[in-house]
C-alpha cells in the first residue's frame, strides 16, 4: 500500500466516525479523508478536466467538510454528503472559469442534426468477458473528458455519480428537458468516440 | 478483435433519426407503451439502428464500471491534502 497509512478500524462504524468528526478529532479526519478523498477526486477531475483544479476542489471539499460537519445530520451516507460538497465545489469552479465558449446554462438545440450517427459497425466485445482493464478505462476517461462541458457535466453526474435526470437537473440549474437532451448526446458520442476502439481489427 | 458486417441501410434517415431521438428514454425505460413497440419494431428491421442502440447498451455497461473502481489518489495530491486539513502528522516524516 503506498501513501498514507491510516488504520480505518479505529471507527467501526460511520455512526462512530461521525462522533469523532464533531468532536474535532484528528483521527476522525484522517480516516474520512483516506476511506473517501479518492472517489471525491475521482468526481473533482472529470467534472474539472484539470489535476491543479481538481486538487483545489477536493481540498475545498474536506475543508467544508470539516467546517460543517456539525450540520451534517445523517439523513444521507456521510458518502454522499461528501459528493454533494464536492459537485458544488467543481461547478463552482467551472463557473468561474473565463473565457469558455459556452455557459452551463446555455440553452441546448433540443433536436437538429447533430444526433445523427456515423459509425454503425457492432463491437466485438461481450460486457461478460470484459473486465475493465487499464487500458479500457484509460480510453474511457479519455473520452468522457472530451465531451464538451455541458454534456460532460450532466453525463458525469447521472451515469457516474449516479444521480437521477431530475436531481442532476437541480444540481446543474437546468431544466429536465435540457438534461435529457444533454444526457442522450453526451452518450451518443461517447458511443462514437469509442467505436474505433472496439470495432478495430486483432 | 474483429467487427461483425453489417449490411446496408434498410431505412430512411428520416425513420431512423426519430428512433435515435427517442433510444436513450427506451434505454431507461421511460418510453411510452406505443413508442416502444413502434421503437421495437424498427430495431427488429433495421440493423444499422440495433447496432448503435446495442454499442450504446456497452458504452453504458463500461461508464458504469467506472463507478465500482475510482483512479488512485496521486501521493502527492494526498500528502498536501493532509497538509492542508493540519494533519501533519499523518504524513511519513520523509515525504514532510
Amino acid at each position: 500500500m503506498t501513501g498514507i497509512e491510516i488504520d480505518l478500524d479505529i471507527y467501526p462504524d460511520e455512526a462512530a466516525l461521525l462522533k469523532g468528526l464533531k468532536r474535532g478529532d484528528p483521527e476522525a479526519c484522517a480516516c474520512m479523508i483516506k476511506q473517501y478523498a479518492p472517489r471525491v477526486y475521482a468526481i473533482a477531475i472529470r467534472m474539472v478536466n484539470d489535476p491543479d483544479e481538481a486538487e483545489e476542489v477536493l481540498q475545498e471539499t474536506f475543508i467544508s467538510a470539516c467546517k460543517n460537519i456539525h450540520k451534517f445530520e445523517g439523513r444521507s451516507a456521510l458518502g454522499t454528503w461528501l459528493h454533494r460538497i464536492a459537485t458544488n465545489a467543481a461547478l463552482m469552479h467551472l463557473r468561474k472559469r473565463k473565457n469558455r465558449e459556452v455557459s452551463l446554462d446555455a440553452p441546448v438545440e433540443m433536436h437538429g442534426g447533430e444526433d445523427v450517427y456515423r459509425e454503425v459497425q457492432d463491437w466485438a466485445f461481450a460486457p461478460d468477458d470484459h473486465a475493465m482493464n487499464s487500458e479500457t478505462r484509460d480510453v474511457l476517461e479519455k473520452a468522457i473528458s472530451e465531451l464538451p462541458e455541458t454534456l460532460r457535466t450532466v453525463f458525469i453526474l447521472r451515469e457516474i455519480e449516479g444521480y437521477s435526470t431530475e436531481e442532476t437537473a437541480n444540481i446543474l440549474g437546468i431544466s429536465v428537458s435540457a438534461a435529457k437532451v444533454r444526457l442522450h448526446r453526451a452518450r451518443l458520442r461517447l458511443r462514437e468516440s469509442l467505436a474505433p476502439y472496439f470495432t478495430q481489427p486483432a | 478483435m474483429s467487427a461483425s458486417p453489417v449490411r446496408p441501410h434498410q431505412h430512411d434517415e428520416n425513420e431512423c433519426g426519430r428512433v435515435l431521438t427517442h433510444l436513450s428514454d427506451y434505454i431507461d425505460h421511460k418510453l411510452s407503451p406505443e413508442l416502444c413497440e413502434e421503437l421495437e419494431a424498427h430495431l427488429a428491421e433495421c440493423e444499422n439502428c440495433r447496432v448503435v442502440f446495442d454499442t450504446l447498451n456497452k458504452t453504458l455497461y463500461l461508464v458504469h464500471q467506472l463507478r465500482e473502481t475510482p483512479p488512485k489518489l496521486p501521493e502527492a495530491v494526498e500528502y498536501r491534502l493532509f497538509a492542508v486539513m493540519k494533519l501533519e502528522q499523518f504524513i511519513p516524516k520523509k515525504q514532510k
